[in-house]
């Protein structure tokens, strides 16, 4: 009876543990199956490298360089801003901070992780907006900035918790070998500490980026959305995955605006594959 | 065990049943987010006069809710654009057979916040603003500014009206298009509040959300027409030159319920809530 029971458990474990893949190659399908039928109508080329996003025009012009722009453009800003002050808060959690400070630090990142990207869109539309349209004298701030500096609020979390653990997991007689030889604390953070950790770090970066680039809705309520390919980050931008969330309502199923609009989704599969793929890379070689 | 199963699939069955009779007098409707509170007060008025009627109305852009009429999840679509021959093609593959019904008139505002000093654009000044061609306030007489162009997303009807009849100049073959550089905002009142802010931005949406926190344009058919600002009366006798019908689509000619609702709409009391929601009545 015991026997049975624990058959049936590990059966059920089992099951479950293959339901997650299940699902990613069942999702994976439907989106190559409606994402590839936009090829009919546009070339691979034209749809990667066309400027103009016209979609529901006649004919519809289906180009989504801007957009993979706009995406790119609001990643790299939060990458720039986020990347440093997420490393410099894991070390100062993981080596120097006492352990009270550091209790309030990690309840306040989790908090912060915990934030619903609607609240921190809203906030930023009320607050940060008309701020970075008076600091730059910008004509309007719906810009790539703000979405940047929204998105780095997101992207931190991740990065500081897992750059943390990294820094962690550095065995201890290399910390006690560097100060043995006379290296002053600071030294031994950024000559040995960060090197042996920077595996773990590199992957808690990509994480963290992977993040910011499949976020929908602080970008949809704060970047503008206009399909430019821009020039600068003080313009506004359409990112992918606004233009999914503004107008998959619209799409009239089994047009091409709807095909296109799938094949937008695989576009965005392929580069969070890609980043999550390196992350795991760098969080294995670790080991 | 075997109880709890027993409640569960009870429970279930009940509530499934309350959702099957609740289903022969509820309607449900979808679509343009510019009829969004005209429908919201006729359901309301409705309910109370019909007590155990239910209608449910949602927003989401006039595409949202025709392709929801199309694929059967909506009773009634409001729509502030005509339905496109696509979309007819696509309902009748489905077995979906749309009904146009006419229920109102809207004046699409043209808006600027009111420490703009314009107050006057010719269509093909507007035109020119929206393409991206005029791109500086002093060209049409304000001070020296970039010009901000605001507009609705694509799932919106008021986008597709404003670009057919005042981008295209109502020709069908045009080829003219929102710049690209035009910031994409979800929802009419989203696009209210950044003009309200914003000095330099122009936007436009149906007259029901104007307030006094932005300024109306007056526009002109061309330079030597006289200057129309839009006003329940100006829409009324044809003055306004944008301005447009809003309907409610069915499938088929409305039956039972539908048909009740659908004429409560066009009737004296469906079309006084039409006036009071700013809109204008197809009726008198």
């Amino acid at each position: 009876m015991r026997k049975l029971k624990e058959f049936i458990i590990e059966k059920l474990i089992f099951i479950c543990g293959l339901a997650s893949i299940f699902f990613v190659v069942l999702i994976f399908l439907f989106l190559t199956k409606e994402g590839l039928a936009v090829f009919k109508y546009v070339s691979p080329f034209d749809f990667l490298m066309g400027k103009s996003w016209y979609p529901i025009s006649e004919p519809a012009q289906l180009g989504i360089l801007p957009l993979i722009c706009g995406s790119l453009m609001v990643t790299l800003g939060a990458a720039i801003i986020s990347i440093p002050i997420g490393i410099a808060c894991a070390v100062y959690i993981a080596e120097i901070a006492p352990s009270k400070i550091k209790e309030v630090l990690k309840a306040g990142i989790e908090l912060l992780a915990a934030i619903p990207s609607v609240v921190l869109g809203f906030i930023g539309m009320v607050t940060l907006v008309p701020w970075v349209k008076t600091v730059f004298n910008l004509p309007t701030g719906l810009t790539a900035l703000s979405g940047s500096i929204i998105l780095a609020f997101m992207a931190m979390p991740t990065i500081v918790s897992i750059a943390e653990d990294a820094l962690y997991s550095v065995p201890k007689s290399y910390k006690e070998g560097a100060f043995a030889l006379g290296a002053t604390h600071w030294q031994t953070i950024y000559r040995v500490l960060l090197p042996a950790a920077s595996s773990g770090i590199v992957a808690a970066v990509m994480l963290g980026i992977g993040r910011v680039i499949g976020e929908t809705m602080a970008v949809m309520m704060i970047t503008g959305n206009a399909a430019v390919i821009p020039q600068s980050i003080l313009v506004p931008v359409r990112t992918l995955t606004a233009t999914i969330a503004a107008e998959m309502g619209e799409a009239v199923v089994g047009s091409e605006h709807y095909f296109a609009l799938f094949a937008i989704g695989i576009v965005l599969f392929v580069i969070s594959f890609i980043i999550n793929v390196t992350a795991d890379l760098f969080l294995h070689k670790r080991h | 065990m075997f109880k709890k199963a027993v409640f569960i699939l009870v429970l279930f069955l009940s509530t499934a049943s309350a959702f099957a009779a609740k289903d022969d007098n509820s309607i449900q409707i979808k679509g343009s987010d510019t009829m969004v509170n005209l429908a919201q007060s006729w359901a309301e008025k409705y309910m109370e006069e019909n007590s155990g009627d239910f209608v449910a109305v949602t927003g989401g852009g006039s595409g949202t809710g025709l392709s929801s009429l199309i694929s059967g999840s909506c009773d009634i679509a409001m729509s502030s654009r005509n339905i496109k021959d696509k979309e007819i093609a696509l309902a009748k593959q489905k077995g979906i057979n749309p009904f146009e019904i006419k229920v109102a008139l809207d004046g699409l505002a043209v808006v600027i916040s009111p420490a703009n000093p314009v107050d006057k654009l010719t269509l093909e000044q507007l035109a020119g603003i929206f393409t991206g061609r005029i791109s500086n306030w002093k060209e049409v007489g304000g001070k020296e500014a970039r010009i901000v162009v605001l507009s609705r997303e694509v799932n919106s009807g008021t986008h597709v009206y404003f670009k057919e009849h005042v981008l295209r100049s109502n020709n069908a073959s045009g080829k003219e298009e929102f710049a690209p550089s035009a910031l994409m905002l979800s929802s009419s009142q989203a696009i209210a509040d950044e003009v309200a802010a914003n000095p330099s931005a122009i936007g436009y949406y149906g007259m029901g959300y104007i307030s006094n926190k932005q300024k109306t344009i007056a526009v002109a058919r061309d330079e030597k027409s006289e200057y129309v600002s839009p006003s329940i009366e100006n829409v009324l006798s044809g003055k306004y030159p944008i301005s447009r019908p809003l309907y409610l689509y069915t499938n088929n000619q409305p039956q039972g319920l539908i048909k009740k609702f659908v004429d409560y709409t066009l009737s004296r009391e469906g079309q006084e809530i039409v006036v009071k929601t700013d809109f204008v009545p197809v009726k008198k």
